[in-house]
């Protein structure tokens, strides 16, 4: 499914922890237009949750979720 | 969804208690919230000048850390003991003080150091960073008063 998704920016936050990820996020997030897709990339295990707990809380929309080998790959989309 | 405001207080000046405030404040502000921290007493350790990467973590008193009191009082204990946790936050890629510090200036939470504490400590305006306001527990409480998260650090 993520294959058909056209990303708009990606961001390489493997490796950062607790709150890295999500404040390189919404940063990379207020960068984009409404509706364009932000690829994200982290390592951080608690990400998962955080993200989605972000996620409702901005009202940017996750559309996909892939998980491989410890990586974990969100795709943002910025809501309108 | 109407946004949510968050007040802080942060009251001591060790290294691991500057992190809580400063973590939940910066990630408040991603997640769209308004936020304010106050510091008080100790706490005011984090915003004076070029002090943030000074802050140290204390071995003594301190029984989660697992080292007798008596080898915590020695002589550089507190340094090794903050050498050693600096370098566990930045192997595990933790951001430090100092940087959490700017990006919580640049989200534009609202830092504000206690007039008062800064009297009675010898702390004077021009020994805090730029960008911090000045105000009493009033400040403090009306923000509070119209927060729906209110913590004390």
């Amino acid at each position: 499914m993520s294959a058909d998704i056209k990303v708009d920016q990606v961001l390489d936050a493997k490796g950062l922890n607790c709150p890295l990820p999500i404040l390189k996020t919404k940063k990379a997030v207020d960068s984009l237009s409404a509706g364009q897709v932000l690829k994200v990339e982290t390592t951080d295990p608690g990400s998962k949750n955080d993200m989605n707990s972000w996620a409702k809380r901005t009202g940017n929309e996750i559309v996909d979720v892939e998980e491989s080998s410890g990586t974990f790959i969100f795709y943002i989309k910025k809501s309108a | 969804m109407e946004q949510k405001k968050m007040a802080i207080i942060a009251s001591k000046g060790a290294m691991d208690m500057a992190y809580p405030p400063l973590i939940l404040a910066t990630t408040a502000a991603a997640m769209d919230m308004d936020v304010s921290i106050f510091f008080t007493f100790y706490g005011l350790e984090i915003v004076k000048k070029r002090n943030a990467e000074k802050l140290q973590v204390s071995p003594v008193g301190n029984p989660s850390m697992h080292m007798p009191n008596v080898i915590g009082t020695l002589p550089g204990m507190t340094a090794i003991a903050t050498k050693m946790m600096k370098s566990m936050f930045k192997k595990h890629g933790v951001a430090t003080i100092e940087q959490l510090l700017e990006l919580a200036k640049e989200s534009g939470i609202k830092l504000i150091a206690c007039q008062m504490t800064m009297d009675v400590l010898g702390i004077k305006q021009e020994d805090i960073i730029d960008g911090v306001e000045f105000g009493g527990a009033a400040t403090f409480m009306d923000i509070a008063a119209d927060s729906q998260i209110s913590l004390f650090i």
